[in-house]
């Protein structure tokens, strides 16, 4: 008896979480949808939601248009590059935070996320100098210094709630044992911290893809990614939904489908230290 | 597990990261707006690359206000990010004075550019200097569904005035079949419904500024201008006008939702293509519209291509300048797109060819062209130049803060002298900090 | 327990980030605070100098500048609640056994992946336009009359979009803490008769109070910022009534070039989020040194 009574309550939870997931899954696989669709029929009304014809002419127009696989490229450089760079920097001192707090570590990690909340428009016109005067401007390698510099505070939090999670004792055996710093860094602390800098690396990944403003007002043609992209398909002239539907499928597929792929590694360290 | 991707990813992303393109044949990285005639010149780069083979065309297509920042902040810094930039009338003469263009008086005998429409050339001309070759030359002007007005019983006059556009408009209106009877520029921007309500503010005698650069929303003029605006679109209007703009009501008026539409002529050729546009064949032109005081509210813009000041590769730019705005170009485009989507408004030969008179509107947009005079902009004299805009740098950051009172009066967020009283309060402030009058 | 050894390392290994930081805070930060006393406008180079506090008083009496404010503490406030509450729901729903959670998991985080610009332009033109928009098409079916949302709320129109990308986010985080909650406890609190309400407001909510904090403190980060979003959609209209600081900044440096204005703006914006900032910190310090 008790078997079906769960049984019933799972078909509707079941069927309740299904509808709220494919409500807030709608808009992007409406926006999938048109970009299958020509113009015409993408402001048919009533709207079209299946029975059209299916066309592949928007890709074929975007791709004329645009070099999509170089801001691809520029995309996965910038966004992989800046990260892999965070990572570097932050590993040791989100270590360090972790595993030999001072007085001012706590301070000094709120300063540091604090230093996020600074409105990047406010200092465009300072960093538009420095990169100008340094040859950084529409380099990647410029992107990926900034970006690096916008997560840094991220990374650090992100990677210190996780070390901190990681038992003290067993360093401790480490050290006993003579381990150096850097061999108790490599071998002991990082194999566990695995799961938490995937879960990191991908985050990160994921906020610098989708950065738009640095990456669209310090790129022109040799590092534009997919932001910049996109910024050619707001508001075109005459009809434009289908085209817009299509290179927005293209600038976020790529991202959409590595997160799926990575989805448990994402969660399992997604936890900024919200568990204890 | 998930280790050996990362390094491979990291491998190759740093490896990718440290290789520079190796530079081969000269580029040209040219920023430029979004719009269709642009992005038909990109699909015909082949035709200059293969003239040209030293010689590489990099493109950066943008939003026209994500465009106009980017050019704006590069030029300034002197960032040197493009060889070739897309700007309008507007920027020219304030750039060119300041020495950050390239003058363009040494393009060969060949480019012809006596052939330039007086009126464009004059608006790209600083001292004598051309700085920047027209693309595409416009006016404003009406343009309205022949069907939709013979089924309102009326007939449209060559040279209408407002009082007939509001009639008609609500003669046209049948909201229930979602067919509004006018369609303006609603969004806002001093590209956007600035320039729109600027033109037709001229038309009722409103103008910026007094000769002591006073500004002059407190006027009665102005006064009339937006009441008469907003009333028009309350009544006549589709939905949703307070973010409209040129491309919004493209949309519209293509998809046949507008009996009537005030804008640049350039959009004449969309709306008569029949593959993009539903009308097509029942549009008919007018010249802007006036209240008999002896101004009509027709613009004047040309999108233009210039280099900036500075430039390693002049040369080459001016290859690309004077084949993107040759006559060699707008036959080149004749033979694969037909005359109509020819870019428009640029030169004499064009529309003395006998071929683009067949064209339907091509007589009414030279006519529009030729009836503006950006010196003299409106009814009273004033101290700047420039019809939809007042050439000064400080206009494009007031008029985008004035278009957005103007456009929260659209949307019936506050009344007509609340949003003429902000606008005054905003422009007399912006301008007491620019240090007017000088 | 730590030598000091292992302190000095610790201070040579955290080094790097601060030193960063530092600069990437300290070199444009000064340069705006020189910026900002001076009468700068990218348009009219060479003619710079020295004009005090000028520019902070023409921002300050803007009268954009109190809509602003208002409207930056809406939207995160806004969003905050949204993403907090609909998280909350939805991490109660997903950790329910469900049929296929694996696929509806991935339907709702995906969201999180879209650019935010890529996500403005989708609402903007093909939800929320008032003629050709699928939500102006409902309203028509049930006869009426389509909402223009982006000029009557605007607002809320965005908070509503941002919200929708921020979702997943607040729901991944609290599903998390919901997964460490003690089941068994749970079920002994069934078995005394507890109420699924009582349940829910005293073992639930507590146990997901820290990490409703850590998701507040996240999301405040970036939802002070809010940018890209209102740049596509209103571009901060009608009038101000979507204008946020930093839109306003950067309406002053970039529609109007006056970098001067703009650094001035800048700086009270690097203010008011400092005092957000502190704020939030002593909300949130009491569960960091837990």
């Amino acid at each position: 008896m008790a078997r079906a009574v769960t049984n019933r309550r799972k078909a509707v939870t079941t069927l309740a979480a299904w509808g709220v997931g494919l409500l807030i899954f709608f808009p992007i696989l409406w926006t999938i949808l048109t970009s299958f669709k020509t113009e015409a029929d993408a402001i048919a009304s009533p709207p079209l939601f299946l029975g059209f014809d299916w066309t592949l002419e928007n890709y074929g127009e975007v791709q004329e248009r645009s070099n999509y696989f170089r801001h691809f490229w520029n995309s996965v450089v910038i966004s992989f590059g800046s990260t892999f760079l965070g990572l570097l920097i932050a590993i040791p001192s989100a270590w360090s935070m972790a595993f030999v707090p001072g007085k001012q570590t706590k301070n000094v990690l709120m300063w540091m996320l604090s230093t996020k909340m600074l409105p990047p428009v406010g200092v465009l016109i300072p960093i538009y100098l420095i990169f100008r005067d340094t040859g950084l401007l529409d380099t990647r390698a410029g992107l990926v210094i900034v970006l690096t510099l916008i997560n840094l505070p991220i990374i650090i939090w992100m990677l210190f709630t996780y070390f901190k999670e990681i038992p003290g004792e067993i360093l401790e055996a480490a050290r006993m044992d003579g381990a150096t710093l850097w061999a108790e860094i490599l071998h002991v602390l990082t194999p566990m911290a695995v799961p938490g800098i995937a879960s990191t690396l991908l985050l990160n990944v994921i906020l610098a893809w989708n950065e738009a403003f640095w990456t669209l007002n310090l790129t022109a043609a040799e590092a534009a990614p997919l932001t910049a992209f996109i910024a050619s398909y707001s508001s075109p002239e005459g009809l434009f939904y289908a085209k817009l539907s299509a290179a927005s499928t293209m600038a976020i597929a790529p991202i959409l489908i590595m997160g799926w792929f990575s989805q448990k590694q994402l969660v399992r360290g997604l936890t900024f230290g919200a568990v204890k | 597990m998930i280790k050996t991707p990362i390094k491979l990813l990291a491998v190759t992303a740093f490896a990718a990261l440290l290789s520079g393109n190796p530079a081969a044949a000269e580029t040209l990285t040219i920023a430029t707006v979004n719009n269709g005639d642009m992005i038909r010149m990109q699909k015909l780069t082949d035709d200059f690359t293969a003239k040209n083979p030293d010689i590489e065309l990099e493109w950066v297509t943008l939003e026209e206000n994500i465009l106009r920042q980017r050019v704006t902040t590069d030029i300034a810094t002197k960032g040197g990010q493009y060889d070739v930039m897309t700007i309008g009338t507007y920027e020219v003469p304030i750039w060119g004075q300041k020495g950050w263009l390239v003058s363009l008086n040494d393009l060969p005998a060949s480019y012809d550019v006596d052939d330039i429409l007086p009126a464009i050339r004059n608006g790209l001309t600083v001292d004598g200097q051309l700085y920047a070759a027209p693309f595409y030359g416009e006016s404003s002007m009406v343009m309205y569904r022949k069907d939709l007005m013979a089924k309102a019983g009326l007939e449209m006059p060559e040279a209408p005035t407002w009082d007939f556009i509001g009639e008609a408009a609500r003669a046209m209106t049948d909201k229930q079949n979602e067919v509004y009877g006018v369609c303006l520029r609603g969004k806002a921007g001093w590209g956007e419904n600035m320039a729109f309500l600027t033109a037709t503010a001229n038309s009722f005698g409103a103008k910026w500024f007094d000769m002591d650069w006073k500004p002059q929303f407190d006027s009665a003029a102005w006064k009339n201008t937006l009441t008469f605006y907003l009333d028009l679109m309350k009544d006549a209007g589709p939905p949703g006008a307070s973010s409209n703009g040129f491309n919004e009501n493209l949309a519209l008026f293509q998809t046949g939702k507008c009996g009537m539409w005030i804008d640049a002529t350039v959009a004449a050729s969309f709306v008569t293509d029949s593959k993009n546009s539903k009308v097509a064949d029942q549009v008919g032109f007018a010249l802007a519209p006036d209240t008999g005081l002896g101004k009509r509210g027709n613009w004047l813009w040309a999108w233009s291509l210039a280099i900036p000041a500075g430039s390693q590769k002049v040369e080459s730019a001016k290859k690309f300048i004077a084949w993107a705005t040759s006559k060699d170009y707008l036959a080149l485009v004749a033979s694969k797109e037909g005359w109509a989507n020819v870019p428009p408004g640029t030169r004499a030969s064009l529309y003395a060819n006998p071929e683009y008179a067949k064209v339907s509107f091509a007589k009414m947009t030279l006519e529009s062209i030729n009836a503006a005079d950006p010196t003299k902009p409106t009814v009273d004299q004033v101290p700047y130049v420039g019809i939809q805009f007042v050439a000064i740098p400080e206009f494009q950051g007031i008029a985008t803060a004035v278009g957005q009172q103007f456009s929260a009066a659209l949307a019936g967020n506050v009344s007509v002298d609340q949003a003429l009283k902000n606008a005054q309060a905003l422009t007399e402030r912006a301008m007491r900090k620019a240090g007017y009058p000088k | 327990m730590a030598t000091d050894h292992s302190r000095t390392a610790a201070r040579f290994m955290i080094s790097p980030s601060v030193l960063l930081l530092l600069g990437w805070m300290i070199v444009p930060l000064s340069m705006t605070i020189w910026f900002s006393f001076q009468s700068y406008n990218l348009l009219s180079p060479g003619t710079e100098e020295w004009i005090g506090l000028l520019n902070y008083e023409f921002f300050l009496t803007d009268p954009a500048f109190f809509e602003a404010l208002a409207n930056t503490l809406l939207l995160v406030g806004g969003v905050l609640l949204i993403t907090i509450i609909g998280g909350t729901g939805l991490a109660i729903l997903l950790d329910q056994p469900v049929w296929g959670q694996g696929i509806v998991r991935i339907l709702v985080i995906a969201p999180f992946f879209v650019m935010p610009t890529v996500s403005a332009l989708v609402w903007k033109n093909m939800f929320m336009n008032p003629v050709n928009g699928l939500f102006a098409h409902l309203a028509k079916t049930v006869g009426l009359q389509p909402f223009d949302f982006l000029a009557h709320a605007p607002l809320f129109s965005i908070i509503l979009i941002v919200a929708w990308q921020w979702l997943p986010f607040a729901t991944l985080i609290l599903l998390t803490a919901l997964q460490s909650l003690d089941q068994e406890q749970l079920e002994a609190a069934e078995m005394d008769g507890a109420s699924a309400l009582n349940r829910f407001v005293y073992m639930v909510v507590p146990h997901l109070a820290r990490a409703i904090t850590v998701v507040i403190l996240i999301q405040t980060i970036f939802l002070l910022s809010i940018f890209a979003e209102i740049l596509v959609t209103t571009n901060g209209g009608p009038g101000y009534a979507s204008t946020n600081i930093t839109f306003l900044v950067y309406a002053q440096s970039l529609l109007q070039f006056d970098v001067g204005g703009g650094s001035a703006g800048g700086i009270i914006a690097v203010i008011l989020a400092n005092i957000v900032a502190i704020f939030l910190m002593r909300m949130i310090g009491k569960n960091l040194e837990a």
